[in-house]
């Protein structure tokens, strides 16, 4: 894992005491609130409905045990025993008191970890595919450009203002688990023919209220120009992107309304003059970089399958779990586990503090003290010995987090909504729970296969409806609640944006009608192994409209 | 009718104008007006409360009486004055009830 070095201890020590004081004299009345949301906007903290929220960022989903404990402390200590990972691979307490975040910024600190980033119209905390430098599929691990680019929009001079936010996503495979094409910029890593490492490079993708999926603007950048390539990016953006209309600010409108062709001509022209600079990056601090990423350890244990074996005989829910939630990992004898967060009718994302602390516990045992956080709002342990799964599963059943769901129905990326957030029009999470309940049977489950449900609670799209297998905008109605539903959406190497299926449905009708468009599913696939993406896109929307809409249309 | 809402500065906690001048945790005490003068009164103490750095956020908000307790006639005022609607066990619908104790 990445460890701070003294620039980086010193910098967030810096702005720890930077951002405490400007606490301390808020509170103090020396300075308005005008003045200070912008401060604490840029140290994460929102003002929500019934308290301040603090967002913490966890760079590309990567934590420790000892982060992960922090964390688990913080929420027993700070707010009210529980935390919610958020779709940035970030983690956000809901009730904190503006008096305590110094101390909990301190805390955090001292596992090298904060908020900065977190918010503001700068760019965001860098995401990757939560089974970097695990996945047996990756050409090379995402994370340490992810670092690189980290370090280089921290409090970045020229982008600390930029007309809106702006999010990058790495991913390292063919499969894209980090959703780069929703993405400002969305970097795939891969080889060219020669072997050498570059990116595949994404611009102008995002979701929120104009939903755009993003252009491939290079096949291939030489790694080594990564910086300089992403300098000429936001500088035309920084330059272009508009700062009259906040709906319009974001750089997706701008390269659609200016062409991507014109784009490409305008970004290339910026980076002729940077690519042979000072940005172009050293080999050997790549190299640097890398050797913080570089894989643990992982000796031979061979005993796996014959473990599993004798597991799955004892155990079904074992066997099933297995099936679902473990990741196939470049080294054989080992795997990738994923920690559903998503148990039947809890809240997506939320892990208590108990569960934070055994999490962090079974990966120091287990899983070589590193845990990662999923832009699906599930916990990954990315390095578990096969013969070890069945000692993790256990361990994950006393703690309840042994849902076998992953990429299921119940595994629902949902938005805090209007249960918490300032923003939001209409519930996400109770419009979660009840499907999840009623979708409760795993055999069920299991039987329908991948399908990725997405809530969000306004349009602003954090629960990412858009790129939903099935998709539900919670909208405000004549002052009541009413969700919209998407199909076809997907967020993968081949990201399409959902289409609205007709009129939208009440709080009390909407279960049943993602159980209709199920039960549609159902019947229209071709065999089991037709997913309900690929049947959407066989048939269209037809068939979901006529079983939704029919009645009433005969009947009008 | 309205009523004059923020959130403490202090700890972002809800709270409203109440009649004795306080700024409640409870919805329940809240100042009702139901004129545009109250209205412009509530607005004026609002602003000094801001100005003052007590609160923030400070909004006017439209709400019902029934049965003598005042309802808001938006979902997120009532959540607000709740908590979050799926943990019963968070938030103002958590405490115990006045004078329960």
């Amino acid at each position: 894992m990445y460890r701070y070095d003294e620039f980086d201890h010193d910098f967030v020590k810096a702005r720890v005491a930077d951002f405490s004081d400007q606490v301390e004299r808020r509170l103090a009345g020396e300075i308005t609130e005008d003045q200070f949301r912008p401060l604490r906007l840029m140290n994460g903290v929102y003002l929500q409905l019934h308290a301040y929220m603090l967002r913490i960022a966890v760079p590309y989903g990567t934590l420790s045990s000892k982060q992960m404990r922090m964390l688990g402390h913080i929420a027993r200590k700070y707010d009210k025993g529980y935390g919610h990972f958020t779709t940035r691979q970030n983690i956000q307490f809901n009730w904190p008191a503006l008096s305590d975040i110094p101390a909990i910024l301190a805390d955090l600190a001292s596992v090298e970890m904060h908020a900065i980033q977190t918010s503001g119209n700068c760019i965001r905390n860098v995401t990757a595919d939560h089974f970097a430098g695990a996945a047996a599929d990756e050409v090379a691990d995402p994370r340490p450009y992810a670092e690189i680019l980290r370090q280089w929009s921290s409090v970045h001079p020229e982008f600390s203002y930029l007309p809106r936010k702006f999010k990058i996503a790495v991913t390292g495979a063919e499969r894209d688990r980090a959703a780069i094409q929703t993405h400002d910029i969305g970097l795939h890593l891969k080889k060219n023919e020669k072997g050498e490492l570059g990116f595949a490079v994404y611009i102008g993708g995002g979701q929120g209220r104009t939903p755009m999926v993003a252009k491939k603007i290079r096949d291939f950048l030489p790694e080594q120009h990564l910086l300089s390539y992403t300098t000429a990016i936001l500088r035309v953006y920084n330059l272009h992107g508009r700062r009259d209309n906040k709906y319009k600010a974001r750089i997706k409108i701008l390269v659609h309304e200016t062409g991507v062709d014109e784009i490409i001509r305008q970004v290339e022209h910026e980076w002729q003059a940077l690519k042979d600079g000072e940005l172009k990056l050293p080999e050997a601090d790549v190299a640097a970089i890398q050797s913080y990423f570089a894989p643990p350890a992982l000796t031979a244990r061979p005993e796996g399958d014959e473990a599993i074996k004798l597991a799955r005989l004892d155990s079904k829910s074992f066997g099933d779990w297995v099936d679902q939630n473990v990741f196939t990992h470049g080294n054989p004898d080992y795997a990738a586990v994923t920690i559903s967060l998503k148990g039947i009718g809890e809240v997506p994302g939320d892990a208590t503090d108990s569960q934070m602390h055994a999490v962090a516990d079974i990966a120091e045992k287990f899983g070589f003290d590193e845990i990662r956080v999923s832009h699906e709002q599930n916990l990954i342990l990315p390095h578990v010995a096969r013969a070890d799964l069945k000692a993790v599963y256990d361990a994950l059943v006393a703690i309840d987090l042994a849902t076998a769901n992953s990429n299921l129905i119940s595994d629902i990326i949902a938005c805090p909504g209007l249960d918490y957030c300032a923003l939001a029009n209409a519930r996400s999470i109770p419009v979660a729970q009840e499907i999840s309940r009623r979708f409760a049977s795993l055999e069920r489950q299991r039987d329908i296969g991948e399908l990725k449900l997405k809530i969000s609670g306004c349009i602003n799209a954090c629960g990412h409806h858009h790129v939903g297998h099935i998709g539900i905008l919670g909208v405000e109605k004549k002052g009541a609640e009413l969700y919209q539903v998407t199909l076809g959406g997907s967020a993968d190497e081949h990201t399409t944006v959902g289409e609205i299926i007709g009129r939208g449905f009440g709080p009390e009708e909407i279960t049943d009608a993602i159980e209709t468009i199920v039960e549609t599913y159902l019947g229209i696939r071709l065999d089991r192994s037709e997913k309900f993406l690929d049947a959407y896109r066989r048939v269209g929307p037809a068939p979901f409209k006529e079983a939704l809409y029919a009645s009433e249309a005969k009947a009008a | 009718m309205k009523i004059l809402t923020a959130n403490r500065l202090t700890d972002g906690e809800a709270v409203w104008f109440a009649a004795d001048g306080s700024w409640a945790e409870t919805i329940d005490v809240a100042e009702t007006v139901g004129d545009k003068a109250g209205e412009a009164r509530l607005e004026a103490i609002g602003k000094a409360a801001y100005d003052n750095n007590e609160v923030v956020d400070v909004n006017l908000i439209d709400v019902s009486v029934v049965n003598g307790a005042i309802q808001p006639l938006r979902l997120r005022e009532v959540i607000r004055a709740a908590g979050p609607s799926n943990r019963l066990d968070l938030g103002k619908q958590a405490r115990p009830a006045a004078g329960a104790a």
